[in-house]
């Protein structure tokens, strides 16, 4: 039996089935508990798990991620939420300069289980300070690993996932996917990080997508269809560990590849695999490595420009017939 | 730990006394240890920086008396002497320095990041007030598992004027956490005098009162007095009455750093502070009280030869071999981003 659930409640059965199974898990953050979360992505946690493991904390970024670093080294299995992934600059010390490196620096003695939550990227109207796509921030920081799901199924099983993996990881829930629908199993559910979906097969060039920007490259990949172009579509899942395999042995075959990216355009992280593609797959190519971003821009606020300017299922179709070409 | 084997004294040592003992043991392994480094330092064998805890022993020492095993201890770069009075063996803290394969983190961590969590030794961290967030952390996971253990948080003035120190204690009395913050207040944050640029006298004290907390001063120099206060904090953290923040008033004998040769301190402030020495001022204590001076020159001697013995096991050590440079980054022990 199969369910048809949001992504909004896919983030609260994900939680719920890891508190459920490890008392060690706690989860922190800004109006997670009795409010249920500003998106209500966490509502009936606090009912089902009470207020010692589902905390509601003040607005203390740095707090919230002191707590959880200090909780995992000493036994816990803490989830954190940082309501919007603009937030992680406030505690960026946290995020990037403790977190990540305090395995290494003292040589293995101290684990850090934990997850960072936070609700990343555009699409809502919130303006250039609550509509960041950071994936790409996180992504640059040696020692972590970075998560962002495009669907609910995705939601639990890679959120489960990053509760059980014994390093720190950051988990971007797209909040424009927060109301989409997707189907979802019976029973517990735990993906693998660091395994790409490939959602779709073709054979003229593939698209690599993430998190929101997958719903757009398989309607684009399904648009180009009717034009006669086959288009394969991976939805890369996790940023890191990256599968370097899929999408190497995916442009070996199709010989094209397009990224679509809702971060900005610099140092964005489709460079990152057109860079290692251009280096593997280079002999492979017969079309230019294209990426379709965000422009280089803080996003505005405004419905008109926002649309505009994120990456749509019509610039992804044009880019691949400008490959083609 | 010293194995220092005190000689037979003519009458049996009360318990204060024996636990004064250990205090001057403490605060002289930590002087004699840290005139090493500098001396380690200026002969190019510690490189990068180093920061020192010369004048400021009596702290560590007095806090390391009171806490349990188990506890936690969080400090800050300037923490070689929070990590050896945790026990932390001296040979591992020097070959750190020196950047050997031997030192407590393998050479990866460094003078600012000894680590040491068998011995409670939870991390020194190099980003002001880092630290208190974490030690907060480790109190929370305590309160949640029962199991009584305290985190103590040392941190120097600076840090009372950056958020997270403000964050840290508001959760920590909101959540009624187990945990000791000591501000180690030696009037100066870098090369700029505390008091110049806060608004308060007493930077972390009379900031006690905005999180519900009784304002602490203890003289700094002092480790009896630095125990007494230590005991109480730590004893009202672990019986669930909450943290405590205490300032400690302490001053640096050197500059910040090894690069920093302290003049900005003016002459008659440096003299008063160095006639109240905590290591010269402590023994004329013990001395003062009756203690035989052979147990003192004891204690001294051995404090000297296990600091001989540590540089010569870290300078024989190698340096980490180069593939030591991937390994650890994830709990695999690798560094693999890729699959």
């Amino acid at each position: 039996m199969a369910e048809v659930i949001t992504y909004r409640d896919a983030v609260a059965r994900g939680l719920a089935q890891e508190l459920r199974r490890d008392p060690t898990v706690h989860f922190i953050g800004e109006d997670v508990a009795a409010a249920g979360g500003v998106f209500k992505a966490t509502k009936g946690l606090l009912e089902e798990f009470g207020p010692e493991r589902v905390r509601d904390t003040p607005i203390s970024e740095e707090a919230i991620l002191g707590a959880a670093m200090g909780a995992a080294m000493t036994g816990l299995r803490p989830v954190a939420e940082i309501m919007f992934s603009d937030f992680l600059a406030t505690c960026w010390d946290l995020v990037a300069v403790e977190i990540p490196k305090t395995r290494y620096m003292t040589d293995g003695q101290i684990s850090l289980p934990l997850v960072i939550r936070t609700a990343n990227g555009g699409g809502l109207r919130f303006g250039a300070q609550h509509s960041q796509a950071v994936e790409n921030w996180a992504m640059s920081i040696p020692g972590l690993k970075v998560v962002a799901p495009s669907n609910p199924r995705d939601v639990i099983g890679l959120l489960a996932a990053a509760i059980r993996d014994p390093d720190p990881v950051v988990f971007f829930e797209q909040k424009s996917l927060y109301p989409t629908k997707g189907e979802v199993p019976d029973g517990e559910i735990v993906e693998e990080l660091g395994v790409a979906s490939t959602l779709r097969s073709g054979r003229d060039l593939t698209i690599v997508a993430l998190a929101s920007m997958v719903p757009r490259a398989v309607a684009a990949a399904e648009e180009l269809d009717t034009l006669g172009i086959s288009a394969e579509v991976i939805d890369l899942r996790t940023l890191v560990p990256l599968d370097v395999t899929t999408v190497v042995e995916s442009v070996k075959r199709t010989s094209r590849l397009i990224t679509v990216e809702e971060n900005p355009r610099l140092c964005g992280w489709g460079a990152e695999i057109v860079s290692i593609v251009g280096e593997e797959c280079f002999w492979h190519l017969d079309g230019p490595l294209t990426r379709v971003t965000t422009p280089h821009i803080p996003l505005p606020s405004a419905d008109a420009l926002e649309d505009e300017f994120l990456p749509s299922v019509s610039r992804i179709v044009e880019a691949a017939q400008k490959v083609l070409l | 730990m010293s194995t220092t084997q005190i000689p037979e004294p003519t009458r049996e040592l009360s318990a204060q006394e024996q636990r004064q003992l250990d205090l001057y043991r403490q605060v002289v392994r930590i002087r004699r240890f840290e005139e090493r480094a500098y001396r380690l330092f200026m002969e190019g064998l510690v490189k990068g920086t180093s920061h020192l805890s010369l004048g400021m022993e009596a702290i560590a020492a007095g806090f390391g008396e009171a806490m349990r095993a188990d506890d936690y201890t969080f400090c800050t770069y300037r923490g070689h002497a929070h990590t050896l009075a945790r026990g932390t063996p001296m040979e591992g803290v020097m070959g750190e320095l020196l950047g050997r394969a031997s030192g407590v983190c393998g050479g990866k961590g460094g003078s600012m990041h000894l680590t040491s969590v068998e011995h409670g030794a939870m991390g020194s961290y190099a980003i002001i007030g880092a630290h208190l967030p974490i030690a907060n952390g480790a109190a929370w996971s305590a309160q949640v598992r029962g199991s009584g253990q305290v985190a103590v948080c040392f941190f120097g003035d600076g840090t009372t004027n950056i958020g997270a120190f403000h964050e840290a204690l508001n959760l920590a009395k909101v959540w009624n956490l187990p945990v000791v913050f000591v501000c180690e207040n030696n009037l100066y944050m870098e090369y700029t005098a505390i008091g110049d640029v806060t608004a308060v006298e007493h930077p972390a004290a009379d900031r006690a009162s905005a999180y519900g907390l009784e304002s602490i001063i203890v003289d700094g120099n002092d480790p009896d007095a630095v125990y007494e206060v230590a005991a109480t904090a730590i004893e009202r953290a672990r019986s669930g009455g909450g943290p405590s923040l205490i300032e400690a008033k302490t001053y640096r004998h050197g500059g910040h750093s090894r690069a920093d040769p302290g003049t900005y301190r003016p002459d008659d402030e440096v003299a008063r502070w160095l006639a109240r020495d905590p290591v010269v001022t402590y023994r004329q204590r013990l001395l003062d009280g009756g203690v035989q001076p052979a147990l003192l020159e004891e204690i001294e001697d051995r404090a000297q030869a296990d600091v001989d013995a540590a540089t010569e096991v870290a300078r024989a050590a190698p340096p980490p071999q180069l593939q030591a440079a991937y390994t650890n980054v994830w709990a695999d022990g690798g560094s693999s981003w890729r699959k």
